[in-house]
């Protein structure tokens, strides 16, 4: 049950997304004889201190996070998985190596690393993609490495060695169908981590710049006006729950799945 | 005669509940005495296990218990509240379980958790707790055990630990000790260790035991009665004596012809056909029905009453069916004239002074600063049309032996010629093309095999990686599913679809595609039922006959070796001790490993009183093998030259290979 | 022991290494960049003279190295003032929210995921790991700003921001800690349901102990040590997100001293930020590290 309103608001999400180029809105339109309008039945979410539409900027700021997401989680996952993978399988001195560097790269917490590269790259949604990128391969890499390694004892690959079968029909018939399901877990749930991640660059000034709608600057600029215009924070902040929780309902859903599957 | 310790009517618990409920204990009566060893044997499944949990009331949560009652003494257990059981756990009922490894919570000393036992259970010695864990240790036989007591479960071995539990279920000087299944996860060696355990303190403390286990071996050698049980019925109990001379319910009777054994090798064995019913329906008959030769239709029709009494009985309709009936002696084709044939038989396999050895490294830089000998110094030969069975505990290096000899691990050093070439100098699309002649059968079928794979893919995968085209393959599918007995439908299943048995067959007929010349079977019965170990067995040897294929079959399993085996090396910390051929290292072992290795299996025959010859401790590592002979650390007639120096294999007049001093 | 204080050497090392170059990663000229277009040649070199630009990159990696064993860090662009002593002003700030936050979580949590775990399945345990999937899912920018509004604002019970104040380390507190006890207590559930299934907790009940002295003497002993392990790591996702609560709050920490020098791309002053988070997240993992050594018999003991 819960899986498929999780599921439903995703598709919204990602309807709204694709199709803001095309609806018939102007969420950059300054609007000034209704600044900081309440919600009502003219303007649905309300209007923010420049008199834009609450409702256009969410469906905009959809757009930017849907993009972001998408594009960070697929750079990284394969990056990551392609890294951890071949670190795994072959291990040895290369093994050695990418784990060390991994350990490095672990050793940032969460998002400063991000934080400091996208304030040195400056601002723009390609330098997002690139500064939560450079940070969120370590992740499926190291997944994907554990996934590899203890993959690479199943006897199912030793009884494919013994028929003869070569390195490449091992890596891609017998162990990457494998180490799938887990991170297709994990991307679901990095699609959470990073929509969270955008919004927070955003609001520290360092994703999305003005006058572009981002669910991170509005919840910024909405909270200059707590007091006067509530909604303002309100309303993006609900957008950024709704979805990371969808989506993290969808990795819990999709993880108690797999473990059925893993009990033959 | 005394009042039973134990005993239970009518007991029947069921598990879940709907569409999903399954009953896996049914209708279960039984008693046992003071003193006295009843056995519950049967095979996975039976509900023998949830039978014990039952009188701990220790099932689990989805399980509850729908009808009977249990008296312990003059308690009704079901009776009690959670309270006033909790003081029979471990006080008068005292349990241990299959898994001693796992069984004992690793962050806790040992000594600390036989404690907490000692403080529930034992009034009396509450005030010197620490005192009475030190003699409870020293009673089950652990070497020092006022240094033992302040260790934790990592650092004793297997046999230590079942020890511990058995000391830890002592504390509360129980009336009955359930046993489930307390040997199954340890090596022979050790297995007769514990049993003799067992039993001298059952005659110190009159306790009675409840043994659960599938082993007729152990059975015959400490229990004083049996249950057998099938599909969640007792459906007979004897005394071990009259069971072993006369089986009276038709299982019981298969069971005994599926055993493997010497005298049964030139035929094929009696194998239990098709599966034990599911558990989840009303039964209208007999539950053995399906899988009966002498079923009729009464049998469909009405539920068996039990003949006889609570202490002998079985269930059945007809009064010693097929007792009467001479067992069929149906012998393999061609039995006689390969026999024959090939005293002379051509040499395939030739290893020579194997070694396989794995670094130890340690610190950042990943020095080696040692090597585990896993494999250290192993000469086989093997003979087209042959089977040669390598035997050891385990941690002997059995299985690196075989993954050496299939180039799987790259050996450190030796010679591998299989067919007068040099396995271990061939490399790339050479080795690859040859690995089609050596195939490899594994212990657990569901692991070696790509789970997202169907069964057409994962038998034909041979096939496709040696470049056979696509309609050639389905003739070829279609072929080898029918030989090794598996419906034509299988193959657009998954693996996790069948059941262990089958899935077996299908390993077989993924190696078997490739018209290997030799298979390496690993343990491949290890993981089975007796009724179906029978049926692999029958099906390993009934292809061999067809296509004179040899076997290089690792196991720890002697019966299965004495029935399939032409010869039989011995394996101890890496190397050889003996090998020869099976009758010469099973009827007259000469070095003191193999003896005290055969002597240490249960055999399944009550009379037979044989003289274990119980090993000191454990196996030492292969990190730091002992000087001299490996084994004379544990040797009961190690001398002086054996701690010197290493005894060199030499040939015995009559053919056999032997590395020891003695001789 | 020994070699994995060697390895966290080495891991610190790369970390230093990488803070380094992070200045190089600018694209084009970052004295250009810092300065702007519009300034005077002679204010140029001078910055490319204090920041040591002008030498060649292994001898710039080297001086930093040596200065960095004198802990110093170079001076703040904008300020002037000593980085190093820029840092220790703020340090204990955030000190103080982390641990606060750290606290809060741990009792919230510990409770909540061991009853979740007993009444697995119940309404009890369904409504415990709703209520910490909303807390992972709620980000902390958008939780403060809505504490502010319900307690500052509209009750009026906490000051809105700052830390001079009673009562001012309450909200962002809550904040910091709300994700990490969501984390912990899944974690805390998890960990002790997979314990509950193993063996040595079958053998504790067949000797007769209450189910309670089988949950806290054994399984929970357990079940912490993997929970020690993450807890480090979770520790360190503290720090990251007091970057976020302490400019929601005007807090007066490391995090906040981080974005400020960001906006006045003040960069020597960025480069301490980073390093100095990045450096207690490893001592915090390299202490847990050997905490669990020292916890689990298993490697403890040969």
């Amino acid at each position: 049950m819960k899986q498929w309103i999780a599921m439903a608001i995703l598709l919204l999400w990602i309807a709204a997304a694709l199709l803001e180029p095309l609806l018939p809105i102007s969420p950059d339109e300054i609007h000034l004889p209704a600044i900081l309008a309440a919600p009502s039945a003219d303007f649905w979410l309300g209007n923010d201190g420049l008199g834009r539409s609450v409702a256009e900027r969410l469906i905009a700021g959809a757009r930017i996070a849907f993009v972001v997401a998408f594009s960070t989680v697929l750079v990284s996952a394969l990056a990551g998985t392609v890294i951890g993978a071949v670190s795994g399988y072959v291990g040895g001195a290369l093994d050695h190596f990418i784990s060390r560097v991994i350990d490095i790269m672990l050793a940032f917490p969460g998002i400063l690393l991000a934080i400091a590269l996208a304030a040195i790259l400056g601002p723009g949604i390609e330098n997002l993609i690139i500064a939560i990128s450079s940070v969120g391969w370590v992740g499926y890499a190291r997944l994907a490495r554990s996934q590899a390694m203890s993959l690479r004892t199943r006897e199912h690959i030793t009884a494919a060695i013994a028929l003869g079968s070569g390195q490449g029909r091992i890596v891609f018939r017998h162990l990457l169908p494998l180490m799938m399901a887990p991170l297709l877990v994990e991307a679901s749930f990095g699609i959470a981590a990073v929509i969270v991640a955008e919004a927070g660059l955003s609001f520290l000034g360092l994703g999305v710049q003005p006058p572009q709608a981002s669910w991170g600057s509005m919840i910024r600029e909405g909270a200059g006006f707590l007091l006067v215009a509530p909604h303002l924070a309100i309303f993006p902040g609900i957008a950024i729950m709704l979805v990371v929780l969808s989506a993290n309902l969808l990795g819990d859903w999709m993880r108690d799945r797999l473990d059925v599957r893993q009990n033959m | 005669m005394d009042k039973p310790v134990l005993q239970i009517n009518n007991l029947t618990t069921s598990i879940g509940r709907g569409g999903d409920r399954v009953v896996p204990v049914s209708n279960v009566s039984f008693q046992i005495r003071q003193d006295e060893t009843m056995a519950l044997l049967g095979e996975s499944g039976c509900g023998k296990s949830m039978t014990a949990l039952s009188i701990m009331r220790l099932l689990p949560p989805s399980a509850e218990i729908t009808d009977g009652d249990i008296m312990l003494e003059q308690s009704h257990l079901l009776d009690l509240s959670e309270r006033a059981m909790r003081a029979e756990r471990g006080g008068r009922v005292g349990m241990i379980f299959q898994e001693p490894m796992t069984s004992l919570n690793p962050v806790m000393t040992v000594g600390r958790q036989i404690g907490e036992a000692v403080k529930l259970h034992d009034a009396d010695n509450r005030k010197r707790v620490m005192e009475r864990v030190e003699e409870l240790l020293d009673d089950v036989g652990i070497p020092d055990p006022a240094r033992r007591m302040h260790e934790y479960p990592h650092q004793l071995s297997g046999g230590m630990k079942q020890r511990i539990m058995i000391a830890m279920a002592l504390a509360g000087r129980p009336r009955l000790l359930i046993a489930d299944e307390p040997t199954t996860a340890l090596d022979v060696t050790i297995q007769a260790q514990v049993l003799q355990l067992m039993k001298q303190l059952q005659q110190q403390t009159g306790m009675a035991i409840l043994l659960i286990t599938h082993d007729l071996g152990v059975v015959a050698e400490v229990a004083d009665r049996v249950g057998i049980m099938y599909a969640g019925e007792i459906v007979e109990t004897a005394d071990v004596a009259d069971f072993f001379s006369q089986p009276r319910h038709p299982y019981s009777q298969r069971l005994f012809e599926a055993l493997p054994t010497p005298q049964k090798r030139n035929r094929p064995l009696q194998a239990i056909e098709g599966q034990v019913p599911p558990l989840n329906a009303e039964f209208g008959g007999c539950r053995f029905v399906d899988r009966c030769p002498y079923a009729q239709t009464l049998c469909r029709e009405q539920i068996p009453q039990w003949r006889g009494d609570q202490n002998s009985g079985y269930r059945c309709h007809f009064e010693d069916a097929g007792s009467s009936d001479a067992v069929a002696t149906e012998e393999f084709e061609l039995a006689e004239e390969s026999i024959q044939g090939d005293t002379r038989a051509q040499a395939l396999l030739d290893v020579t002074d194997l070694k396989v050895w794995f670094p130890i490294r340690k610190g950042v830089f990943h020095r080696t600063v040692g090597h585990v000998r896993a494999v250290d110094g192993v000469d086989l030969n093997l003979s087209t049309g042959k089977t040669l069975a390598l035997v050891g505990e385990s941690g002997c290096g059995k299985t690196t032996a075989g993954k050496g000899i299939l180039q799987l691990i790259r050996p450190t050093a030796g010679s591998v010629m299989f067919n007068g070439e040099e396995l271990t100098q061939l490399k790339g699309r050479a080795l690859r093309k040859r690995r089609a002649d050596i195939q490899l059968i594994f212990q657990d079928p569901a692991s070696s095999m790509n789970p997202r794979m169907t069964v057409e893919e994962i038998i034909a995968e041979g096939l496709v990686v040696q470049g056979v085209g696509r309609e050639q393959r389905q003739l070829r599918i279609a072929e080898i599913l029918d030989q090794v007995g598996l419906p034509g439908d299988a193959v657009g299943r998954y693996p996790h679809e069948f059941s262990g048995g089958q899935r077996q067959r299908i390993a077989i007929a993924r190696a078997l595609i490739l018209e290997p010349q030799l298979i390496i079977c690993d343990e491949p019965t290890s993981a089975l039922d007796v009724s179906v170990q029978a049926q692999i067995l029958n099906l390993l040897k009934e292809l061999q006959q067809q296509r004179q294929i040899s076997y290089l079959f690792i196991t720890h399993n002697l019966a299965v070796v004495s029935y399939l085996a032409d010869d039989v090396a011995v394996m101890y910390l890496g190397r050889i001790v003996e090998q020869g051929s099976v009758e010469q290292i099973l009827d007259e072992p000469l070095h003191p490993y193999t003896q005290a290795l055969l002597s240490a299996v249960p055999v399944p025959d009550p009379d037979s009183k044989r003289e274990v010859i119980r090993l000191q401790g454990d196996m030492p590592s292969p990190a730091n093998p002992p000087s001299g002979c490996y084994f004379h650390p544990r040797c009961p007639q190690a001398m002086d030259e054996c701690r010197r120096s290493y005894p060199a294999g030499r040939e015995m007049d009559d053919g056999r290979r032997l590395s020891c001093h003695l001789v | 022991m020994i070699s994995r204080l060697l390895s966290a050497l080495i891991t610190l090392l790369g970390v230093i290494t990488l803070v380094f170059f992070l200045i190089h990663f600018i694209p084009g000229d970052p004295v250009e960049y810092i300065l702007g277009d519009s300034a005077r040649p002679a204010d140029r070199n001078a910055l490319r003279l204090q920041l040591g630009l002008d030498q060649p990159l292994l001898q710039q990696y080297s001086s930093y190295l040596i200065n960095l064993l004198s802990l110093d860090l170079g001076r703040s662009l904008h300020s002037n003032q000593s980085v190093t002593a820029l840092l220790a002003e703020r340090f204990p700030a955030t000190l103080e929210l982390a641990l606060a936050a750290f606290l809060i979580a741990v009792t919230i949590a510990v409770p909540l995921g061991v009853m979740a775990a007993r009444r697995r399945g119940t309404a009890w345990d369904s409504s415990a790991m709703t209520m910490s999937l909303l807390g992972v899912s709620i980000p902390n920018f958008w939780l403060g700003p809505m504490l502010i509004l319900l307690f500052s604002l509209w009750l009026g019970w906490t000051p809105v921001s700052g830390r001079e104040q009673a009562g001012s380390l309450i909200l962002p507190a809550i904040t910091l800690g709300a994700s990490l006890s969501a984390v912990l207590a899944r974690m805390v559930r998890s960990t002790l349901l997979e314990v509950l299934n193993e063996d040595y907790i079958r053998t504790a009940r067949a000797k007769g102990l209450k189910e309670s002295s089988v949950i806290w003497r054994h399984a929970l002993m357990n079940a912490m040590l993997p929970v020690v392990t993450l807890l480090g790591l979770q520790l360190g996702a503290l720090l990251a997100g007091a970057v976020i609560t302490e400019t929601v709050f005007s807090w007066p920490g490391i995090g906040s001293l981080l974005i400020e020098s960001i906006q006045k791309r003040d960069y020597p002053l960025v480069q301490g930020c980073v390093l100095l988070v990045a450096v207690s997240y490893l001592l915090i993992n390299t202490t847990t590290d050997l905490l669990y050594q020292l916890l689990d018999p298993r490697i403890r003991t040969p």
